[in-house]
């Protein structure tokens, strides 16, 4: 045991200096798990009030929560872990956050500073291995610069680019003692965010709007980071352009309005796709042209089209796709300039050809991509997503795993704000599901949350079950059990000859006893003419956890698809497989 | 192609893995990186030979720029420069090697620091590629040992990284 040193006057231990901090900043809820490093910060943490401590059941499912609540907020997110094991099983939620570009703080602990590079009982270098999945990461080596070091980590995981910031504490630190001045700013010289884009350009780019045949505006998740919804519409309204969102980006622009064209990439709707190859002036928005989003690069190219590209992050720009009009800046700034352009702008599109432009699409309209075979004897996942939607007005916090009901939910689910759809697009990450729904339901008590998933997801993080009956969370999980990790089964239906290699799940929990046994309501439903009811059923019960078993279509895949390596116009369409 | 760039770097622990792991995570080529502080202790300068298309400089350089510890960057192909390495080289010098070696050494503009029965040292400065064709001027077999620091670079006349 280490020596906790005697105080001078006004000075407090490292511990409590890291609880002010968290104050300082405001936070409502850290999402942790207790070990010996981190024993002194639990300790303090008993004696405050503050903030609520949120134990999950696994340490994974505490960086997801904190992640999901920083999405649904726009807040930092804030994750407390121990060294070693509870350092590693924090991973796979910080690379997901850092894929998605959410901003958090994960503190963990640390062997005792003297203890670092002897292999001490949980040790692991987590500063080295979190390196590669994290906006920037700190290992405090004195009390003394605690309370700078957290007030860095949340300015630079909030600002720009938003990402993951790791602080590792050594226990020793938190145990001595020092003053405790919160900073009232940060200034680095080796980090200056751009914020403001580059006014020329701005203009350029709206010239080149105005005088654009066949416009395109195309939006991700920066849109929704940078809370710029209302200025992007704003923005399209005034123009009458197509919009199309990416995954990450949906809730950006209102699903429901005329305008949208649907998500677009892999699993995008005809139009959102065929309208993104035929533009020719594509306005992108915070998104990053990644490649389940434009699919063969050298097929996008294969049409001439100028592309103006707004995003925070230089790095992403010209990075996959060559960029004719690049605006570094932060969206939601950028596109109010761009809005006070246009009102200033005598010049309008000419109308002849965006009217001609709107006809095309309407054609692609016509193909009714998402389309699918109702049927009155076994449960399409479709047709559950889209009784959701009724049910819940269009107006739940939805979360979803990864696989084929996250494309589903994505597809059917329409989301008309941002920071109601919570979903991992970059790492793509199975067993998030559940805690995402956490932190949305932690975030917003009263509102309506419903988690999406599939069996095979949901039992990577079923033991928060537990935390669910601990904190009462009242969440919905829709789960879409047909019994295959689908997503594998359907490549490997279209690519593998049918050969389905160790995607059939087999052994399932009897989901309505497992729900039961951690206190919560369970429900079966395996009639289609049951669906409707039974989500009512379950909305109804607004203070349960009612976990929904869908026993669903084992055959049915997601359409349209574009396959791997081929062109945005190359898509397989329902009933053409 | 071949590109120096330099760059500054807060000077703390770990600043060179930031850099290093950039380079081997995201598969950009590494010819050699050279890192020390500056006439300012909480500054690093480094410089990193890196060979690619110009759109994967492009990157590299946005990359290098966004890490958060990274004060400046430059790549020095863009204006006119000049490159230094350090070369410390262990030949034979033998009988008829040991005066062949010396000459070498004269036309290299190289200098003999350390002298045994057997062998020489010699230090050589200059570009990489100067220090290449000392390398391939001499006799294979001669060379039992080389060592060199990777190359350094400063941009021409007015041209200044500095904060
Ligand atoms: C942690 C993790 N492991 C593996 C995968 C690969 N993967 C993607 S989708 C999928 C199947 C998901 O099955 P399920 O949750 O049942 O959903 P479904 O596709 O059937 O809707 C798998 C295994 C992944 N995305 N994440």
């Amino acid at each position: 045991m280490e020596d906790r040193t005697s105080p001078h006057s006004h000075q407090i231990s490292g511990a409590e200096i890291l609880i002010r901090c968290l104050q300082e900043e405001k936070v409502k809820f850290v999402f942790g798990y207790p070990g010996g490093a981190v024993l002194h910060i639990y300790d303090e943490i008993f004696k405050q009030d503050a903030f609520k401590h949120i134990l999950v059941r696994h340490e994974q499912a505490a960086v997801h929560a904190a992640d999901a609540f920083a999405r649904a907020t726009g807040e930092v997110g804030v994750a407390l872990v121990t060294s070693g094991p509870g350092a590693t099983n924090a991973i796979t939620g910080i690379a997901t956050a850092y894929m998605d570009s959410i901003p958090l703080v994960v503190i963990s602990g640390q062997v005792p500073a003297p203890a670092i590079g002897m292999d001490a009982f949980q040790e692991v270098d987590m500063v080295g291995i979190t390196r590669p999945c994290v906006k920037h990461n700190f290992l405090v080596k004195d009390v003394k610069d605690i309370a700078a070091t957290i007030k860095k980590a949340f300015y630079i995981a909030a600002t720009g680019r938003p990402g993951p910031v790791v602080v590792d504490i050594p226990k020793d630190i938190t145990a001595h003692f020092a003053k405790f001045e919160y900073p009232a700013s940060v200034e680095m010289r080796s980090y200056t965010p751009i914020i403001k884009g580059h006014s020329g350009q701005i203009k350029k780019a709206v010239k080149l709007l105005l005088e654009a045949k066949r416009p395109m505006i195309y939006t991700g998740g920066g849109v929704v980071l940078g809370n710029a919804a209302e200025e992007l519409i704003q923005f399209a309204r005034k123009l009458g352009y197509p919009v199309t969102n990416t995954l990450m980006g949906l809730g950006g622009y209102p699903s429901t309005d005329n305008q949208f064209l649907g998500m677009l990439g892999m699993h995008g709707t005809y139009e959102a796709n065929m309208a993104m190859q035929n533009c020719d002036v594509l306005l992108a928005v915070g998104a990053r042209f990644d490649d389940r989003v434009i699919g063969n690069p050298g097929h996008f190219f294969s049409k001439d089209r100028t592309i103006i590209h707004v995003d925070v992050d230089p790095s992403s720009i010209s990075k996959r796709v060559k960029i004719d009009v690049p605006i570094v800046g932060d969206v939601k700034s950028v596109l109010t300039e761009m809005n006070e352009l246009l009102i200033a702008e005598t010049k309008t599109p000419d109308a002849g050809d965006i009217k001609s432009w709107w006809q095309q699409i309407d054609t692609w309209r016509e193909k009714k991509s998402l389309v699918y075979k109702n049927s009155t004897e076994v449960i399409k996942p479709q047709y559950v997503i889209e009784k959701l939607w009724e049910v819940t007005k269009g107006d739940a916090y939805v979360t979803s795993d990864v696989g084929q009901h996250q494309m589903w939910a994505a597809q059917y689910y329409k989301f008309d704000k941002p920071r109601r759809w919570i979903n991992s697009g970059g790492l793509g990450t199975m067993g998030v599901g559940l805690p995402y729904a956490m932190g949305c339901q932690l975030a917003n008590p009263t509102a309506q949350v419903a988690c999406i998933t599939g069996e095979g997801s949901i039992q990577m993080n079923i033991q928060e079950l537990s935390t669910c009956h601990q904190f009462r969370l009242p969440i919905k999980v829709i789960l879409l059990n047909n019994r295959y990790l689908g997503m594998v089964r359907q490549w490997q239906e279209f690519f593998y000859e049918n050969r389905y290699s160790e995607s059939y799940m087999d052994s399932l929990p009897d989901f309505v006893k497992l729900a039961e046994s951690y206190g919560h309501v369970g429900m079966n439903i395996v009639n289609p003419a049951d669906v409707e009811g039974a989500l009512k059923e379950a909305f109804d019960m607004k203070d349960r956890f009612v976990f929904m078993n869908f026993i669903t279509d084992q055959t049915e895949n997601v359409f349209p698809m574009v396959p791997n390596g081929k062109g945005l116009s190359e898509m397989i369409l329902a009933g053409e497989e | 192609m071949k590109h120096i760039i330099s760059l500054l770097m807060e000077n703390e622990s770990g600043a060179l893995s930031r850099v290093a792991g950039l380079f081997s995570a995201r598969a950009y080529n590494i010819e050699s990186l050279t890192v020390a502080p500056t006439e300012d202790a909480t500054l690093s300068r480094m410089t990193i030979v890196t060979s690619g298309s110009e759109d994967v400089i492009e990157q590299i350089i946005k990359q290098l720029n966004k890490l958060v510890d990274v004060v400046k960057v430059l790549d020095l192909n863009d204006g006119r420069y000049i490159e230094r390495e350090l070369m410390l080289v262990k030949v034979k010098a033998t009988g008829i090697f040991r005066d062949e070696m010396k000459r070498m050494c004269d036309i290299f503009r190289g200098r003999i620091i350390d002298v045994a029965d057997g062998s020489y040292t010699i230090e050589v400065t200059g570009s990489s590629s100067k220090l290449d064709a000392f390398l391939e001027a001499l006799d294979k077999s001669a060379i039992l040992e080389t060592v060199r620091t990777g190359a350094s670079g400063i941009g021409r006349g007015d041209r200044i990284l500095k904060v």
